[in-house]
């Protein structure tokens, strides 16, 4: 978690701002909860189509809430899961070789079904690559989406979110994070301001410096 | 991380960071149809054998397969070992023709050691980077084989500290025992040797272990029992009578099975003699966690490549 850091000189901004309230990751949740029904048109005909995978960690806890509130919403259930994509990062040479994390993909499969992937934060776009190449040695999906809580920009591929909690213009030596009541006690959505920090950690979504930020 | 030699040289949270590894990779790749993970994509991995072995080889081989990395064997017999080479020499070869990871199993203590001793002297002068896995030397250690049987006691028990786990034979040529008990202790486990005391090594007082050579008296009080192999080949002297009377004294009969506790596993290192330290029906029991540990040493070995090539060069 982001220790509260030195003010700057100007004192103008707090070091560690408030995005998203609880109630307001709760409302987001629910509401691309709504947007992926509409889009997939998900009912109790066709519970059997749509997995939920998330990222862990809190890609994970994200994707159950996700499927509670799907569920809630239209009375069927979708499976749900996760993929861990650390194995298929690009960047496992740049630093001391990391911890792995759950990989729990539905009994059913994900041969032939709707994948949606679920992030907390969208930056470059690699740890969704990962996970495409993880779920590609799962099995073959109809189709992949992607849903994240937060899209801060700095693509370094191309790669986009079809469902986004919240668009929040950055810079990169800011950090979001992404607080969950199952993992950090509470939910909320921080942005902190870190001059000088060279790689912003946000949320469980590690990045690389790009090589060249050209 | 950079050699795997001895388990004295992992702490508790290490060893559990491997056993997590190994976890996490069993499950990621369950019910797949490509077992194929990217991550040593590029990395060549050589296992170097101067003693005969099926199963440490060929996991070996088949983990560093499964996360893509090139692996190649050599083995004494078939190679300028057999012209004469020195160990040195030889190991010093692969690392100069680009071998990143040298798993090596040889009848000398120390001899991985030594290997990783050249590698780290070449390395500051080449550039060349080698990472050494003891695969068994001599009878001194076996690092992976206490962790894959780790491993198998964690799944079966469901955690190894504060588990009382009895191994049981020919402790004194066994490296298999003694990294056992220093993995267990480490881990938190109560560990008890027994063997007869011609088979106990010099020393063995000092191990975090307790010794006893009465077996029948240990087996209800144990969690789970590891049996070790009578290694014949080691023998050149008579520790026992007569392959009948040690199994009377220390075989897992039958019998004594009824004495453990119920489901309580019952592990071997392999290859077992049928006959002398298990009878076979134990060894084809519920109980038995030979084939599991045959599994679980793939996902372990793939955590040891993991740890040991995936990440930065230290």
């Amino acid at each position: 978690m982001a220790t509260a850091r030195r003010g700057d000189a100007e004192g103008a901004q707090p070091p560690v701002r408030e995005l998203l309230s609880a109630a307001d990751v709760t409302r987001t949740i629910a509401r691309i909860a709504h947007q992926i029904i509409e889009k997939t048109a998900f009912g109790p005909a066709n519970a059997e189509d749509l997995v939920l995978l998330g990222i862990p960690t809190r890609g994970a806890i994200l994707a159950r809430r996700l499927a509670a509130a799907i569920t809630e919403f239209s009375g069927a259930a979708p499976a749900v899961g996760s993929v861990d994509a650390t194995l298929y990062r690009d960047d496992l040479r740049r630093r001391p070789a990391r911890a792995l994390e759950d990989t729990a993909v539905p009994e059913g499969g994900v041969d032939d079904k709707l994948v949606v992937l679920v992030d907390d934060v969208l930056m470059s776009g690699r740890t969704t690559r990962a996970a495409l190449d993880a779920l590609r040695d799962e099995g073959r999906p109809r189709a992949v989406q992607l849903a994240v809580l937060v899209d801060r920009g700095h693509r370094e591929l191309p790669i986009r979110a079809d469902y986004v909690g919240k668009n929040v213009p950055t810079a990169r030596a800011e950090a979001i994070h992404v607080l969950l009541a199952e993992h950090d006690g509470r939910d909320a959505v921080q942005i902190a301001r870190a001059p000088g920090e060279e790689r912003p950690v946000v949320g469980d979504t590690e990045f690389t410096e790009g090589a060249d930020p050209a | 991380m950079r050699h795997l030699l001895s388990v004295a040289d992992l702490d508790a949270a290490a060893a559990t960071g491997l056993l997590d590894t190994a976890d996490r990779l069993k499950q990621a790749l369950l019910g797949r149809e490509v077992r194929k993970l990217p991550t040593l994509r590029g990395r060549t991995v050589v296992t170097l054998f101067y003693e005969d072995s099926t199963r440490t080889r060929v996991s070996f081989e088949i983990a560093g397969k499964w996360m893509s990395a090139d692996t190649i064997n050599v083995s004494a017999k078939g190679s300028s070992v057999s012209k004469g080479e020195s160990l040195r020499d030889t190991s010093r070869t692969l690392s100069s023709m680009g071998a990143d990871c040298v798993i090596v199993r040889h009848p000398a203590s120390g001899a991985a050691h030594r290997i990783a001793g050249w590698a780290d002297r070449d390395a500051g002068t080449t550039g060349t980077s080698t990472s050494v896995v003891n695969a068994g030397d001599g009878t001194h250690e076996h690092p992976t084989q206490a962790l894959l049987d780790a491993a198998t006691l964690r799944e079966r028990l469901g955690s190894v500290a504060g588990r009382r786990i009895g191994i049981v034979g020919d402790v004194l040529h066994s490296r298999v025992a003694r990294s056992n008990v220093l993995l267990l202790a480490t881990l938190g486990a109560e560990v008890v040797l027994i063997a007869p005391p011609t088979l106990l090594p010099v020393g063995v007082r000092e191990w975090p272990c307790r010794v006893s050579h009465e077996l029948d008296a240990e087996l209800p009080a144990l969690d789970a029992v590891m049996m070790l192999r009578v290694q014949a080949e080691r023998m050149h002297g008579g520790f026992f009578p007569s392959a009948r009377e040690y199994a009377v004294g220390y075989g897992l009969s039958e019998a004594r099975q009824a004495l453990l506790p119920e489901n309580a596993p019952v592990l071997h290192p392999g290859p077992m003699v049928r006959g002398m330290e298990i009878a076979p029906a134990v060894a084809d029991s519920p109980s038995s966690a030979v084939l599991a540990q045959v599994r679980n040493g793939v996902h372990v070995r793939m955590a040891v490549l993991y740890h040991l090539l995936a990440g930065a060069p230290e």
